[in-house]
């Protein structure tokens, strides 16, 4: 909301400068965006007079218009190009001399031949208003030859409040005023509010079928009113600071009225009203075309004011169009009545609508404010359009909020600020503020609250209240008394931070992307699943959740190949969003992708691009931080995204939680990716634990290694080479190792020599030839009978 | 025997004009082995008288002595020859870089939650996360703001099909705030509580200073007797803590349904020290948090009695603090992802 401070300074004037103000406002919650004056810096502009005009000689656009009202005397010539420049019109005249915004100073000129001395301005050119559409037409009462920003009060700053949604009392100039008065221990100068005597005696009649939505309503007819009397300057400067945009005498005056007092109020052409005012519920699918011209069909809960026939208005949001006041209108209806909180709230945002009263009645009117406010409405209308009153119509139903009681005890105050404020400090804060004591008790008050605070509920709002005035900085400040006693700690849990660190130290960067990403991205990386989408995506590429996190690293992988990058390590943990029968599944995972060339270009490494078995050791060093590495297997794998001679699952328990894969050249071309890419994603759970080490003693006996070399079929895993090793190579195995990989010249090309080291040691003796010769044949014997293996 | 000096003197004369450690072994074997020379002459020794015998012997030893001594000498210089030729052979250039030296690094939201995360854990808070995905009510209901609330509109919420979610009613959001962790925590932990949220939200928002996803840490301790002195403590500290600057901090009364009393805190700029600049808008002041004393039907929602515990809460967006703390102009550069971006942190 936008006030100037000059009209907030008629209700409450403390004598501090506009900075202090504004210090004041924000400290006491109230934060302002913005301060700026009402004009651009301007000096020697005065109210003048087109007394004459002709057309300029040699210029189709010009004009040269002979100016009353510089403080000289006399009719000063002056060339102007504004289109609605006319005789009789009253306008800003920049004398020579003049200093305009932007360091401009008007001086003597000669357009297409015509002498020119001064400028008449617009508003934009004064930095008073946004209008530039020609020039700035002051009332026809402007006192020729006064200086502008005397006649305007222009010396003036506008400040810009951004209300919490829990202060809709602060919605107005009163309620500001009513605020600074507190922390400035100032009364305010309240508008006196004088009722006005009815002059007619019509009234219409009110039904609140509604009671609790509206539980009071306040109207009152005048008739014979002149809609085409204007706006006085007055009202018409404080609606143009406040960003209000002007329309007629009627709505213009309820629109001062809300931002003066708060109340927002409504006008009706008496004459398109069909019986009484009917406030009730719109029935499902009521049609109302509204004062901005768009029709809305009604949903039920949504609160209207209807006559006898049809909805006149959105109660509390926006009026109708064909019960509006027009040019033609003669009688009105004006309206002033308190509509619950809950009965507007979210209603404006269904229809897409927002308000400046739906605003106000959103977060709470005064309940006590509609007669005040019908009669201050009556007296500014009665003085600008004319007419006769009717008597105050008002209808109030048992519904109307009643004065909260709410009690503090003073020793709450004491523990919940960590302050010990003495009672009487207590109740001046507090009645400041309006609240009225309604009992003192043995332990605290009983405190009665004002009319206009909805915020105020239970004790800790009181405190809250004690807190503000009393200042937040002035309170006391401690840190809380912490407990030493030790907790829990257990080792079998690996953090995340030292997978990622790990992940670091072999040159991955980490990333982090948007969970909502492309449907079809998603798709390519993940076909079956369904993702969940988005009900209002902020845009078509950000729709739905992620149900895989290779999409965005290989999109960042891309987005950095464009960026001159050609070989990038990346890796990113978060959520993914996984639907299924037991709902959904937000699975922490961690992914990476290797691209280019496995070392950075350096003087002495070969240069090779990464494989496979590059970022399966990546993963497998992973793997081994929780040291249950031998807990973890990989087996050839499927994945519609992964190259399928090059895809592995990898399982613990025999649970899938991941691959390791290279992308499949089909989607790596689709995407235009020029080498190979290889990426990895696993379930986050099961890399959380780790191993507690436990000894096992140390054997003082050699250790005895043999090799062997094995043809096999090609496409035998050597995995399973190596669980048929230890099946039958007994306890006293020690380790196993594949070292040498072999296929091509000498051998069938249908088999593969593989290598293999194995170790045997036993823990209390030295183990004999003849015995381990024992252990390799049994070995042998089972490889070659379960998978065809030789000896080579 | 007058032999013997001849042969010494030939046998050293070889030595010392040896050029390498075989020419050396091979006058070791002619002069000094079982067949050598030298060797050959205690052969003689029977043919000579028995009082002459030992004075004989001993000459001979002499000599064997005296070459294999000259041996011992020549054999360590050509060692020592070997080992400097091998230095020489070995030396390389030590300034060319290492193998393999390059490290990644942590992406700044990460490496910022980390620090936020290491300062509240020295005093025992611990770190509890939660779903992405939150129904309704622990994302707002239960935070003390119902349908319609006006504080709604505070929180440009992204709403989810609600179809894959198995149990029925309810809308689900990706939540705005981390504050429904707080939720989860206290419905099934018994104070005292003292915990950070840090993660990921989102907001229905993507302008120059807004992206629709960010990252907060927000913190929550419930005890007894915990006041609203204890969050202005805990918060001054936190923020002299994090930015390791001994920075005025104010607060400022403001709103949030979860909170009574609620604050604002700024943090004199740390660009400009309060004299004003760009990053304080010429204010002086950082708007860098919010905070509050927990709301009474937050611990109702969560089963706690408000007449028996107090608590305090506060929220903290990581970003804003990493773009303070590391000088980032633009909010975007976090997502966006560019390694050379990244690769500064």
């Amino acid at each position: 909301m936008k006030v100037s401070e000059s009209w907030l300074r008629e209700w409450i004037n403390p004598e501090v400068s506009v900075a202090t103000l504004v210090e004041q406002l924000t400290m006491a919650g109230i934060e302002v965006d913005a301060t700026e004056p009402v004009a651009g810096a301007f000096s020697g502009v005065v109210v003048g007079e087109i007394v004459a005009i002709e057309q300029h000689p040699d210029a189709d656009k010009l004009r040269v218009c002979q100016v009353a009202g510089h403080p000289d005397g006399g009719e000063i010539q002056v060339v102007c190009g504004a289109p609605n420049a006319r005789a009789g019109l009253k306008i800003p005249f920049a004398t020579v001399g003049a200093q305009l915004p932007g360091d401009f100073k008007i001086k003597k000129a000669k357009l297409r031949g015509v002498e020119s001395f001064g400028m008449l301005c617009g508003q934009t050119e004064l930095e008073a208003g946004d209008d530039d559409t020609g020039l700035w037409e002051l009332a026809a009462d402007a006192p020729v030859g006064q200086d502008l920003r005397d006649y305007l009060n222009l010396n003036d700053t506008l400040i810009e409040v951004d209300i919490t949604p829990n202060r809709g009392d602060c919605l107005s100039v009163r309620g500001l005023a009513r605020e600074l008065g507190v922390i400035n221990r100032l009364g305010v100068n309240p508008v006196v509010v004088s009722p006005v005597a009815a002059a007619i005696t019509d009234t219409v009649a009110v039904a609140l079928q509604a009671p609790e939505a509206c539980s009071r309503y306040v109207g009152r007819v005048i008739r014979n009113i002149d809609v085409s009397a204007p706006s006085p300057l007055w009202l018409q400067e404080k609606l143009r600071r406040s960003g209000v945009r002007l329309i007629d005498a009627v709505v213009d005056v309820t629109n001062y009225v809300l931002l003066e007092l708060g109340q927002p109020m409504h006008a009706f052409d008496l004459a398109k009203i069909d019986g009484g005012i009917v406030v009730r519920d719109a029935r499902e699918g009521e049609t109302l075309t509204l004062l901005d011209e768009q029709e809305i069909t009604l949903q039920a809960g949504t609160l209207v004011i209807a006559d006898g026939q049809a909805p006149l208005a959105m109660a509390g949001i926006m009026g109708g169009l064909n019960s509006s006041v027009t040019h033609a209108t003669q009688d009105i209806l004006l309206e002033s009545a308190f509509f619950h909180p809950l009965a507007i709230a979210g209603r404006a945002r269904n229809y897409g609508l927002h308000t400046d009263s739906s605003h106000r009645f959103e977060r709470g009117v005064d309940y006590q404010l509609q007669r005040d406010a019908i009669e201050r409405a009556t007296e500014l209308l009665l003085a600008i359009v004319g007419g006769e009153a009717g008597p105050v119509i008002e209808e109030v139903t048992p519904e109307l909020p009643s004065v909260q009681v709410v009690t503090l005890r003073h020793e709450r105050i004491a523990s919940g600020l960590h302050i010990d404020l003495d009672a009487e400090t207590i109740e001046d804060i507090l009645t400041r503020l309006g609240l009225e004591v309604d009992k003192r008790t043995d332990d605290g008050w009983q405190l009665r609250v004002p009319s206009w605070r909805f915020d105020i509920d239970i004790e800790a709002d009181l405190l809250e209240e004690l807190a503000r005035i009393y200042g937040y900085n002035r309170l006391p400040t401690r840190v809380p008394d912490s407990p030493m006693a030790i907790k829990a700690h257990t080792e079998s849990r690996l953090p995340l931070a030292q997978l990622r660190r790990h992940l670091i130290s072999r040159d991955y960067q980490e990333i982090v992307t948007y969970s909502f990403i492309d449907p079809a991205d998603n798709a390519r990386f993940d076909p079956e699943l369904a993702p969940i989408a988005l009900k209002n995506p902020i845009s078509a590429d950000m729709a739905v959740m992620r149900t895989t996190l290779l999409p965005g690293l290989v999109t960042t992988l891309r987005y950095n190949l464009n960026r001159q990058q050609s070989r990038l390590r990346l890796f990113e943990s978060g959520q993914r969003f996984i639907p299924g029968s037991n709902g959904v599944d937000q699975q922490p995972t961690l992914a990476g992708l290797v691209y280019g060339p496995l070392a950075a270009e350096s003087w002495s490494n070969e240069s090779r691009d990464v494989d496979f078995f590059d970022l399966k050791g990546d993963v497998e060093s992973l793997l081994a931080q929780t040291g249950l590495s031998h807990d973890f297997s990989f087996r050839a794998g499927k994945h519609p995204a992964l190259h399928p001679g090059q895809c592995a699952e990898v399982v613990v328990a025999d649970q899938v939680i991941g691959y390791v894969g290279a992308i499949h050249p089909a989607l790596q071309q689709e995407l235009d990716i020029p080498a190979g890419v290889f990426v990895f994603e696993l379930e986050l759970k099961s890399l959380l634990v780790a191993r507690v080490p436990s000894f096992t003693p140390l054997s003082r006996f050699p250790a005895n290694r043999r090799d062997l070399a094995l043809l096999v079929d090609r496409d035998l895993p050597v995995d399973s080479l190596l669980d048929g090793v230890r099946l039958k190579a007994g306890e006293c195995l020690s380790d196993l190792k594949v070292f040498d990989l072999y296929m091509g010249k000498g051998i069938d090309p249908q088999r593969k020599s593989v290598a293999l080291g194995l170790t045997f040691q036993d823990p209390s003796r030295t183990l004999t030839d003849d015995e381990i010769n024992g252990f390799v044949g049994q070995v042998v014997d089972h490889l070659q009978n379960q998978y065809g293996a030789t000896l080579r | 025997m007058e032999n013997l000096a001849a042969l010494t003197e030939q046998a050293l004369n070889l030595v010392d004009n040896a050029e390498d450690l075989a020419a050396l072994d091979k006058v070791r074997v002619e002069y000094l082995g079982k067949k050598g020379s030298i060797s050959a002459q205690a052969k003689m020794l029977g043919k000579l008288a028995a009082d002459e015998r030992p004075k004989a012997g001993a000459l001979i030893n002499e000599a064997k002595q005296q070459v294999q001594d000259r041996i011992n000498k020549i054999k360590a210089q050509f060692e020592r020859a070997a080992i400097e030729a091998q230095l020489a052979e070995q030396t390389v250039d030590v300034t060319l870089p290492g193998r393999a030296s390059e490290l990644g690094g942590l992406h700044p939201v990460t490496r910022t939650l980390d620090r936020i995360a290491e300062i509240f854990a020295q005093v025992g808070y611990e770190v509890a996360e939660g779903p992405e995905i939150e129904d309704d009510h622990h994302n707002f209901e239960a935070l003390n703001i119902p349908a319609h609330h006006p504080a709604r509109a505070m929180h440009d919420t992204f709403y989810v099909d609600e179809k894959p979610f198995a149990t029925s009613g309810g809308s689900y959001v990706l939540r705005t705030h981390t504050s429904p962790v707080q939720v989860r925590v206290m419905e099934t932990t018994e104070p005292p509580i003292r915990i950070i949220c840090p993660g990921r939200v989102y907001r229905c928002d993507s302008d120059l200073t807004h992206t629709p996803m960010f990252h907060q840490v927000e913190g929550l301790v419930v005890d007894k007797n915990i006041s609203f002195a204890d969050l202005k403590g805990t918060v001054d500290q936190f923020l002299k803590a994090f930015f390791e600057v001994d920075a005025p901090v104010r607060f400022r009364p403001s709103y949030f349904p979860f909170t009574e009393p609620s604050a604002e805190v700024d943090i004199g700029c740390t660009q400009c020290h309060g004299k004003g600049c760009r990053v304080c808008k010429h204010t002086g002041w950082i708007e860098i948090m919010g905070c509050g004393m927990v709301h009474p039907n937050v611990f109702d929602a969560s089963g706690i009695d408000p007449e028996t515990y107090s608590g305090f809460a506060f929220g903290i967006g990581v970003e804003r603090m990493a773009m303070l703390r590391y000088g980032v102009n633009d909010l975007r550069l976090f997502f966006e992802n560019d390694v050379k971006f990244l690769q500064q942190f």
